[in-house]
């Protein structure tokens, strides 16, 4: 009776001390549980949330920049003039003053016929009857962008030899729009923070409670000798697990938003919208966003767990 | 006192207080050497169970010194608290079992924390759980066995690891006779082959007498008095438990 069994100790007692268990071998110290709760489904739902805004913003700033690249480098000349004979002679002479002005690497005029077709919309049938009078337009290509030194450059150009010459850079006209967009992309980037706030808000209140409810066991374990590295490492493998399950499923769920929205876009034809298409590029910054997500919950639950088991002795 | 002789544990007036009430320990200063056996007795209310929280390093003290194993608790680094509870083996009251692992893995839990080669946790929890009548048992979860049942688990947890102290409050309370007395041969054997030094905190008189060679410590209203000696060194002419010795400094 008063024999005791032989102990790893006592059988080998040159054995040098054993390393401990960090890490993944430190997690399978106690069996995992079972995803229970609602904290994947939460995840889930957040991480969707934040992979149709990234695919949004993204959305977007292809538009915006596609709509820019297209019309940087335009400008459009008015010639505003009444009388049509006179109209057409200036439109030649500025036609051949822009061609004459350095930088400039393409001269349209924009045909009459053309013009009624794009104002008839608006004036009816008085856009070919020509008792309202439209002004000659035309096209110009520059070199380089259109930006306010080379449309000072062209008016000085055309001051003297076409009177009442107007000129625009075209991009100017989408600057509202582009603004409206920069705006939207900007909300966009909020809400991922905001969702990415929530997200670590939700893991550090499920990583609380998956804390409160086995700090029996934690106890125990710390009171056996477990090192705090060793006690994090059985939570984060179930945190893992939970927040894995959580952006597995909110990636697709977010992933066949975006394609449904795109399939519902792309089918509007228009040509402004298409340039809102995502490059791959932007599949793989929104493949990314699932990997964040599970990153972001095993930071918040190393911190929470860190800070509980501050608490103890 | 006895320069050859390396304490364990040394307490230097310490105090315990729950929030802002009253001291439930007071100005207690006692050492404990290797190779020794106490019991600690007193009433319930005593502060038994304080005493050996603040011994099994779950409770800080609210004043005074401790040193454990040549470490200044107050002033050592908490990172190395768990390689000091490695070496000390606890039986707690109401077991503490782990409820979700079964009878084996509870066993094999401060194995496995230290990095024991895993075949040899499975010999040495097998033979272990076969010593304290469980081996049929070992794959029963705790809330499916009895108390007796779940305390020889916690005995057999809290020895596998062969550890430097032994503290158990009050580990015979819900066994038969004949077990408590096994239990007890079991710590006897660790103190007196291995040098473990034992602390079993009891309200069991009859236990006493039962490790003849055992020193007491008395607790009442939160103070320690010393009817064997225990707190004084040497605490007995010629003692020696385990090729130690104990005592200290009176309470």
């Amino acid at each position: 009776m008063s024999t005791l069994p032989p102990l790893p100790a006592e059988a080998e007692p040159d054995d040098t001390p054993p390393e401990r268990p960090q890490g993944r071998a430190a997690a399978r110290l106690l069996p995992p549980t079972r995803l229970t709760g609602p904290i994947p489904w939460v995840i889930a739902i957040l991480i969707a949330l934040v992979v149709i805004a990234t695919a949004g913003g993204l959305a977007l700033r292809n538009l915006a920049t596609a709509a820019s690249t297209g019309l940087s480098s335009a400008v459009s000349v008015q010639v505003i003039e009444p009388n049509p004979d006179l109209r057409g002679f200036r439109s030649a002479e500025a036609v051949r003053t822009l061609t004459a002005i350095p930088g400039v690497s393409a001269v349209r005029v924009v045909p009459e016929a053309e013009l009624v077709a794009m104002l008839e919309p608006w004036l009816g049938e008085g856009a070919r009857s020509g008792d309202v009078p439209i002004p000659a337009l035309i096209d110009v290509e520059l070199a380089g962008s259109a930006g306010p030194p080379e449309i000072a450059r062209i008016e000085a150009a055309l001051a003297a030899k076409v009177p009442g010459a107007r000129v625009d850079a075209q991009g100017d006209f989408l600057r509202p729009v582009n603004d409206a967009l920069a705006a939207l992309q900007w909300l966009a980037l909020g809400l991922v923070l905001l969702v990415a706030l929530a997200t670590a808000a939700a893991v550090w209140l499920a990583a609380r409670n998956a804390f409160a409810a086995a700090r029996e066991t934690v106890e125990i374990m710390h009171l056996l000798g477990a090192s705090g590295r060793q006690i994090a490492a059985v939570f984060l493998r179930d945190v893992l697990r939970e927040a894995a399950a959580g952006a597995l499923l909110g990636a697709g769920l977010g992933l066949a938003a975006v394609w449904l929205l795109g399939q519902q876009f792309a089918a509007l034809g228009s040509g402004m919208v298409s340039g809102g298409g995502l490059m791959l590029a932007d599949w793989l910054v929104i493949a990314t966003v699932p990997l964040a997500g599970v990153l972001l919950a095993l930071v918040t639950a190393r911190i929470t767990i860190a800070l509980a088991l501050k608490d103890m002795l | 006192m006895s320069e050859t002789l390396a304490e364990i544990v040394k307490f230097d007036n310490v105090g315990l207080r729950y929030g802002t009430d009253p001291e439930v320990l007071s100005n207690l200063s006692f050492t404990l050497y290797p190779g020794s056996f106490y019991f600690l007795t007193g009433a319930s209310g005593a502060g038994k169970t304080s005493l050996l929280k603040m011994l099994y390093l779950a409770q800080a003290p609210s004043r005074g010194a401790i040193r454990m194993f040549g470490q200044d608790l107050v002033t050592m680094p908490r990172s190395r608290l768990p390689e000091l509870r490695r070496r000390l083996g606890v039986v707690f009251q109401n077991f503490r079992l782990v409820p979700y692992l079964t009878a084996f893995d509870n066993v094999a839990l401060p194995l496995r924390l230290a990095g024991a080669d895993e075949k040899k946790v499975q010999r040495a929890v097998s033979d272990m759980l076969d010593w304290v009548g469980l081996a049929h048992r070992a794959h029963a979860v705790p809330p499916t066995m009895s108390g007796g049942e779940q305390q020889r688990v916690a005995i057999a947890r809290a020895v596998i690891a062969r550890p430097k102290m032994l503290i158990a409050d009050e580990p015979t309370g819900n066994v038969d006779p004949d077990m408590a007395l096994k239990l007890l041969r079991l710590f006897e054997a660790l103190n007196n082959r291995v040098g473990t030094t034992v602390v079993v905190a009891t309200h069991d008189v009859h236990l006493l007498k039962k490790v003849p060679d055992s020193l007491i410590m008395r607790l009442h209203k939160g103070q320690l008095s010393d009817p064997t000696g225990a707190l004084r060194y040497p605490p007995r002419p010629g003692g020696s438990i385990g090729g130690g010795g104990a005592g200290g400094g009176g309470a």
